[in-house]
């Protein structure tokens, strides 16, 4: 069979075949190269931008760099809020072999407590960009460090890195007054620039850190770096540097506010201390205060419960959100506030029997002496805190006016520059009865209002700052904590500053400055034991502020019941009376023995100031208070 | 009598090789040694580009480039001496070949290596691993044009139906490995024999039509990661991080290159690792991205002009045999070219294709060279008459 074929091979047609496949050969391989040119043009030349993009986002990667916070310093730079480096433990999830092994690994070498290795694994798995490291711990211990770097090789994707933390030395007596920083949290970050944010956790929660955040926070910079396919910097390509927060000088001085501190620590109550001339304050202090470096780091949830149902409310500012009767202290102002409407002159007088009667009305309200002072001009009504010369001078200013110039001392509303969270406060009016209450206003209240009850509130903050412009013989300065910004300091004139109060007559300051210096040396003064020896003039006005009633959901036992209805302690003072370099407000929460603890601690602050290392330390201050234990004093 | 026997009996007793003439005209250097010097001069070329890309693709590691150059001589020593065999030797030894990789193939079945998740490998520990559906791919196209040589061309229905018993076997052997780059390939270079012989139209027409009408079924007997890599070439986008990594890095290797390319060394995709399989599959990305489209358009050229050659050689060819061993061969060297590139570069689906003597790897380099030695001594014996 093969024999026959080959008889039938025909060589020439087979060549003829050949040669036409094999044209046609090349006909394909010209078409398919051509395919080939073409789809490289088109990558390479046609979608060449398109292709160059992608390429460099794979290689280049972006890193934000946060700027460093700036510092806060108090008027004589001492450091009030640093950053400190902590240890960070990260984990990138991509570049570790087996998570399960690894998380094990890391409990057992951090020796984490039960309760939290369930947080530490659910950090671990949440889902970040690619190559994206999760944090799983913060702040490690020096110990900690050691054991994982022992351990690193057997810990491919952990790292240790190091972070700025914001610390706060003085934490428990400054952080009324300062305030603190905390992680950026949901809320926030949906307002905040992402871009002057990238990389940055942490933003200011309240007080000074809130308010001049912006200042404190500075300019995230760029970093960017050139990766290779496992997410690993190679080498740096450029970077724009972050710009450094400005550092904030306070009005503050650390030892005042230390002082403040420790007069006040174990009770209740605030201190604020404002120079008249330039508004600064140069302490605010609330207690009991609280370790705000437990929020930097991130507070667990049993000590936060514990702070915030304490009795003692630690986390609560009263000295710009404590609400608070002011009492006798007021009774300065409201002469003035006669002196400014015409009701009275310095000079004229009242005759006290002991009680003022409305016209047309039987009730007695009665002074605080029951047999009366008998005759009382505006220097000895303050002098002795009488009660009827200022019954008889609100009746005569009627509500309407009152309010309005005790709204021009800063009573019922916002007073100074830049303390975040300040409250109003309440000055009550004929409008705010009728919206709050729908009622009308009866003249009894105004009565009330008159010496500093009724619904009159005002924060320990407002009664300082009204100190301050009463001292500076009514030219009002915006109360500030911020001295300088970075190298520029804060102006003397701020916008929306109160009005000036105007006198007749100049000379009327000095008689009121003169009541109020009687106060405290003269014989009749409420507050003359605390006035014994002092080294200046000093003008000051007691005041005590009954407490009505608890609130409903506290549980008191009958000790504490009957300590928490004690009457608060208020004492309002400045020094020198000539040229007065400090304004005072003192508040002591249910300290009883009339105005005894307020005013002793408002001395030891003007004596602070301005005996400097001769004044008393607060320790002797205290146990003077322990012996002044009983008696009553003032009102 | 056996076939086999048979056929081989009758191949002795009809010698290829004509008498030598006397007035045939004197014989070069290079025709003494049977080689061609464009064609290796083009090699060559291509060779010493491939190793300057693969520097660069390989990391640049020296040990990798020097381990690839070291193969490239021996497959040339290879290429070299198989073109001092006349063709009658292949035709002669056609058979043998085709049956002793036949009987390998399922022995790697039944015994084989597994690589990859694939059996491919014969390996007798210490002495030899063997890749023997590699050997296939010029075995399977010398037996086809051993066996159509015999025959009234073009061949009849009866003849093709033989050809595609000799190429079906190895070829399905070799799919079920599973092999499909490598098995898709020697099923080309066979059919290649068969078309050049002058399948009728008819013939082929229905073929095509068989074909489409049977993808259905070849989808549903493909393994998962075939029908991956499908459905990734359809829409690399679904799956950017796992299967479509591949292309997406290619086309953004490539694409990024333009026209001048980033430099030698200076590619991003491929410095950075974010390409995969640069050194081995992938490795023309790598020229793409640091040549540009003009690097990209030497090497095509390059390329073309191996081609151009080879299909000069193999019409220069004066038997049938010698034309149809030489056009399957030098068709498919392009087939590879083109179906590597067109991979890479995205209209093709992913198969394991290297590009040829430029991807880093022995095996397949051998074989192309090998098959090159083929082509010249198919030259290189021509009966030289004079003009």
């Amino acid at each position: 069979m093969p024999k026959r074929r080959d008889t039938l091979k025909n060589p020439e047609q087979e060549l003829r075949i050949f040669r036409v496949r094999s044209l046609l050969a090349v006909f394909v391989v010209i078409v398919l190269t051509g395919l080939l040119v073409g789809r490289l043009g088109y990558l390479q030349i046609v979608q060449h931008d398109l292709y160059s993009t992608r390429s460099e986002k794979n290689r280049v990667r972006v890193e934000p760099l946060p700027p460093n916070r700036g510092l806060i310093y108090d008027r004589n730079g001492a450091l009030l809020a640093e950053n400190r480096p902590t240890y960070n433990l990260t984990l990138v999830r991509e570049r570790v072999d087996s998570l399960e092994d690894t998380l094990a690994l890391l409990v057992e070498l951090l020796e984490l407590p039960e309760e939290e290795i369930e947080a530490f694994n659910i950090r671990s798995r949440q889902r970040q960009r690619p190559f994206q490291p999760a944090l799983l711990m913060s702040d490690l211990s020096e110990e900690q460090i050691a054991r994982l770097a022992i351990n690193r090789h057997r810990l491919p994707g952990v790292e240790v890195e190091a972070q700025l933390l914001r610390y706060y030395p003085d934490a428990e007596m400054m952080v009324h007054a300062l305030g603190y920083v905390g992680r950026i949290n949901a809320e926030e970050l949906q307002t905040l620039d992402t871009g002057r944010y990238a990389g940055t956790h942490f933003i200011g929660k309240t007080g000074v850190e809130r308010f001049y955040e912006s200042e404190l926070h500075g300019q995230a910079g760029l970093r960017k770096v050139e990766t290779n396919a496992r997410g690993r910097v190679l080498r740096e390509l450029g970077r724009t540097d972050p710009v450094p927060g400005a550092n904030l000088t306070l009005t503050l001085d650390r030892s005042l506010q230390m002082l403040a501190y420790e007069l006040l620590e174990g009770r209740r109550g605030s201190i604020v201390a404002i120079v008249p001339r330039t508004g600064e304050i140069l302490a605010m202090v609330s207690t009991p205060g609280f370790d705000s470096n437990q929020f930097v780091t991130g507070i667990d949830v049993a000590s936060f419960r514990a702070l915030q149902e304490d009795i003692d409310l630690p986390l609560f500012n009263r000295a710009i959100r404590g609400h608070y009767p002011p009492g006798s202290t007021i009774k300065p102002f409201l002469a003035l506030a006669g002196l400014v409407e015409g009701v009275i002159t310095p000079d004229s007088t009242i005759n006290d029997p002991g009680f003022y009667q409305l016209p047309n009305d039987s009730r007695r309200y009665r002074n605080w002496l029951r047999w009366g002072h008998g005759r009382v001009d505006m220097e000895r009504s303050i002098a002795v805190s009488n009660n009827t010369y200022y019954y008889s001078l609100a009746h005569d200013l009627g509500i309407d006016r009152l309010h309005d110039q005790m709204s021009n001392f800063g009573f019922g509303q916002r007073v100074a520059h830049d303390v975040q969270g300040e409250s109003t406060g309440l000055m009550p009016s004929r409008d705010w009865k009728r919206a709050r209450f729908n009622q009308p206003w009866y003249p009894g209240e105004t009565l009330s209002v008159g010496i500093g009850q009724g619904y009159w509130q005002i924060t320990p903050l407002q009664l300082a700052s009204a100190t301050a412009a009463l001292a500076n013989r009514g030219h009002w300065v915006k109360p500030r904590l911020a001295l300088r910004i970075g190298e520029d300091p804060v102006p003397l004139e701020l916008p929306d500053t109160l009005p000036d109060i105007d006198l007749a007559n100049e000379n009327w300051w000095d008689r009121v400055f003169n009541g109020m210096e009687k106060v405290l040396t003269g014989s009749e003064g409420t507050a003359r034991r605390t006035g014994v020896g002092l080294e200046y003039r000093m003008g000051g006005k007691s005041g005590t502020a009954q407490v009505f009633s608890l609130g409903q959901d506290q549980r008191y036992n009958a000790e504490e019941l009957e300590e928490r209805l004690r009457d608060h302690s208020l004492f309002m003072a400045f020094a020198p009376l000539e040229e007065p370099e400090i304004a005072v407000s003192v508040i002591v929460e249910n300290a009883g023995g009339g105005s005894t603890h307020a005013a002793r601690m408002a001395r030891a602050m003007t004596d602070a100031w301005l005996l400097k290392e001769a004044a008393p330390e607060a320790d002797e201050v205290k146990e003077v208070l322990e012996e002044d234990n009983g008696r009553v004093e003032g009102n | 009598m056996m076939p086999l026997q048979l056929l081989m009996r009758s191949w002795r007793g009809h010698p290829v090789r004509p008498p030598d003439s006397g007035i045939a005209r004197r014989k070069s250097i290079w025709e003494r040694i049977h080689i061609d010097p464009w064609l290796v001069g083009l090699l060559l070329a291509l060779m010493a580009g491939g190793l300057l890309v693969l520097y660069s693709a390989s990391g640049q590691r020296i040990e990798v480039v020097i381990a690839q150059a070291m193969r490239f001589g021996l497959a040339l020593v290879g290429m070299f001496v198989l073109a001092q065999f006349s063709p009658t030797t292949f035709l002669r030894w056609a058979p043998l070949a085709y049956g002793a990789g036949l009987a390998m193939l399922v022995a790697v079945e039944i015994a084989g290596d597994i690589g990859m998740g694939a059996k491919r490998w014969l390996e007798i520990p210490g002495v030899i691993r063997f890749q023997p559906s590699e050997m296939m791919k010029l075995a399977v196209p010398l037996m086809v044009a051993a066996y159509l040589n015999r025959c009234q061309l073009p061949p009849r229905l009866r003849d093709i139906a033989v050809c595609a018993l000799i190429i079906g076997v190895p070829v399905v052997l070799t799919a079920i490995q599973p092999d499909l780059g490598t098995s898709l390939l020697m099923a080309g270079a066979a059919l290649i024999v068969v078309l050049l012989a002058g399948l009728s139209w008819r013939l082929i027409s229905l073929v095509v039509a068989l074909v489409v009408a049977g993808l259905p079924l070849l989808w549903m007997n493909m393994h998962n990661y075939q029908r991956q890599r499908v459905l990734t070439f359809l829409d690399p986008e679904s799956d950017p991080l796992g299967s479509g990594w591949n292309i997406i890095q290619s086309t953004t290797a490539i694409g990024s290159g333009g026209l001048w390319g980033k430099g030698w060394l200076e590619g991003t995709q491929s410095q950075l690792e974010f390409l995969p399989e640069r050194h081995t599959d992938f490795i023309i990305a790598v020229l793409g991205e640091e040549f540009g489209l003009v690097g990209m358009l030497l090497l095509l050229l390059l390329y073309v002009m191996i081609v151009g050659r080879g299909l000069w050689l193999a019409a220069a060819s004066q038997d049938t045999f010698g034309r149809l061993v030489a056009g399957s061969i030098i068709l498919t060297f392009f087939i590879y070219v083109f179906v590597n590139v067109g991979m890479v570069s995205g209209i093709l689906p992913v198969v394991g294709v290297p590009l040829p003597l430029v991807s880093y790897g022995g095996t397949s380099s051998v074989t192309l060279l090998a098959g090159f030695g083929i082509l010249m001594s198919i030259h290189a014996h021509r009966r030289l008459l004079p003009r």
